[in-house]
């Protein structure tokens, strides 16, 4: 035997042997939709007259990219969503209503996708799905409803890239820094249309939700898939949560990749993305000082629990600097929940910053932190595209959530290790 | 408007890593209808580029292109304004099966996008491989069969139904 993960679940699926480059007929094991989607599955079903779904156990919809609704129409979005739902019969737990959060931290934490499962979802970064040792890759909205009515669609099986991970990362550090370091190495067109696999002996000491944030931003440098093959600690998570995981599938030994890497965890700093593309990868020092207006704490990257204690260890007992809003958004009602107890929301909120309810937030600029022209965001998101989070003129920096924290604190670009 | 297997327009050259939130803001993405995503088209980059890109209905860009989000809308605004064809060094995976799926005539070429400079008449077959640029002949590599189909098309649903493409 010697298949990838992404050949091993994509073979399972084809029920036959299959090698990268093959393309495939298959039915992935899950097909999520979500707010802001949801309105083209619908129009697609009324188009072409669809009357029944192939595999609705395998269905569930999200509202997440603007929850609550801003606009008349992002409202009419969700209630299409909810009409639909009820058109099919489709189970009304299945629909992760307004303030439920993110559709794949929801699907991490629920432990409601299993390792060795295949996700499909029209969001990108479903790919963080791969934190649990499964496979998660965005589609449009004509090849969800097709999925949905059909069952099957096409797909070609990835090439894979090994990422061999060693050492421990530094004080001051975190996931965020880590990926960061991935994708300036890889950059933004490193893993066009393959599955990074991570490896290696430091994975033993990367958290569930650490392994989320590396794998979130696999999308960043074009992969279809990036994921951690289930371990010990796949199987402590699920155990955790009362479910068996199942057969856990892993990589063979002699599998083949078009490319292998190797980082030392011991050797990453704080970094920053700086605008307007991802992989303009460069140390926080390099632009200390520069003024912001907005930090931003959240999304699929970084806005779990303990993204949001990170941040609190830093903003504990002092006040965000004047003329700066501090954005919070926790990734799920469940993070939002945990904060609350733990102290974590309080030390935030009098800290200055603004709570906003679970979901992706100012990430995408719909809503909720929305920038105006030449203002500058220090983020935990993913992008910093030309006009992704509101206006064109404005510049968007992402960095770990310690980072935007001590940007906050001092008014500019500041690397957290400074005011630890 | 179903792709075709030949299509040819006037060229606007864009750069790398050119993102769908410069492509389609995700503002606007209740916007279901083509016709009326059209208007957001390229919407970052201001209206004179724009309509120019809109006018020649043909993209040549670099590596990358479509990179970042899911959004279907990324190609079918495209449709809906009438561009007719993008060619690029390399696309993202998603904006690639959008395009596919979709009907959007798509070439993915080092050599024939960077033979392509702004205001080029660009023609190509996409069933044989062949393009000319402003004159000149180029050859690249069709799609696999079975995408290539779907394609021209119109559409995945296109393709199974029969019917014209969403974006017709």
């Amino acid at each position: 035997m010697n298949a990838t993960l992404a050949e091993k679940v994509m073979g399972r699926l084809a029920g036959r042997a299959v090698r990268a480059g093959e393309m495939v007929e298959i039915a992935p094991d899950w097909t999520f939709a979500l707010d802001d989607g949801i309105g083209l599955i619908d129009q697609n079903f009324r188009r072409y007259g669809v009357e029944k779904l192939a595999r609705p156990d395998r269905i569930a919809l999200f509202y997440d990219h603007y929850a609550p609704a801003d606009t008349p129409l992002h409202a009419q979005m969700h209630r299409i969503g909810r009409d639909l739902f009820e058109r099919f019969g489709l189970p009304r737990e299945r629909l992760f209503d307004v303030g439920a959060g993110i559709s794949h931290q929801i699907a991490v934490e629920s432990g409601m996708v299993l390792p060795g499962q295949m996700l499909t979802n029209m969001d990108s970064h479903t790919i963080t799905i791969g934190a649990v040792g499964a496979l998660g890759c965005g589609i449009g909205g004509a090849e969800m409803a097709y999925l949905w009515a059909h069952g099957k669609l096409w797909f070609r099986v990835p090439e894979s890239i090994r990422i061999e991970l060693v050492g421990a990362l530094p004080p001051g550090t975190c996931a965020k820094d880590l990926v960061l370091t991935v994708l300036g190495r890889l950059t933004a067109r490193g893993a066009i249309y393959n599955a990074i696999e991570y490896h290696g002996p430091a994975l033993a000491g990367l958290s569930i939700p650490e392994r989320m944030t590396l794998c979130n931003m696999g999308i960043e440098m074009g992969a279809k898939f990036a994921v951690v093959p289930a371990d010990g600690v796949t199987r402590a998570h699920f155990e955790g949560l009362g479910i068996a995981p199942g057969e856990m599938p892993v990589p063979d030994a002699g599998a083949s990749y078009r490319a292998q890497h190797r980082f030392d965890l011991a050797a990453v700093e704080p970094l920053v993305s700086a605008p307007s593309k991802v992989d303009n990868v460069h140390p926080v020092a390099r632009f200390a000082g520069t003024r912001i207006h907005q930090a931003f704490l959240g999304t699929c990257t970084n806005g779990r629990l303990e993204d949001l204690a990170d941040a609190a260890a830093i903003l504990k007992g002092r006040r965000i600097a004047p003329g700066v809003r501090m954005v919070v958004t926790p990734a799920s009602r469940q993070v939002y929940s945990r904060a609350m107890q733990s102290g974590v929301l309080q030390v935030l909120l009098d800290a200055g910053a603004t709570i906003t309810t679970p979901g992706c937030g100012a990430c995408a600029g719909m809503h909720q932190g929305v920038l105006a022209a030449e203002e500058v965001c220090i983020s935990s998101s993913s992008r910093n595209f030309l006009g992704r989070m509101g206006h064109r003129d404005a510049l968007v920096y992402l960095g770990s959530p310690a980072t935007v924290a001590a940007s906050a604190f001092t008014g500019a670009i500041t690397d957290p290790r400074s005011v630890l | 408007m179903s792709a075709t297997v030949q299509c040819e327009g006037t060229a606007t050259v864009l750069g790398d890593d050119v993102d769908t939130d410069i492509i389609f803001p995700a503002r606007y993405l209740a916007v279901l209808r083509p016709q009326d995503q059209a208007r957001h088209l390229f919407e970052p980059l201001g209206e004179p580029l724009r309509h120019q890109v809109i006018a020649g209905g043909v993209i040549a860009a670099g590596w990358n292109f479509g990179c970042g989000s899911s959004r279907e809308h990324a190609v079918t605004a495209m449709l809906g304004a009438g561009v007719r064809l993008v060619v690029a060094k390399s696309f993202s995976r998603i904006f690639f099966r959008n395009a596919v799926n979709n009907g959007l005539a798509v070439v993915m070429d080092e050599a024939l996008a960077g033979a392509v400079r702004d205001g080029d008449v660009v023609r190509i077959d996409l069933r044989a491989g062949s393009a000319s640029v402003a004159g000149v002949a180029h050859a690249f590599p069709p799609l696999p069969p079975q995408v290539l189909e779907i394609l021209v098309a119109g559409g995945l649903w296109a393709a199974t139904t029969g019917q014209p493409g969403a974006s017709a």
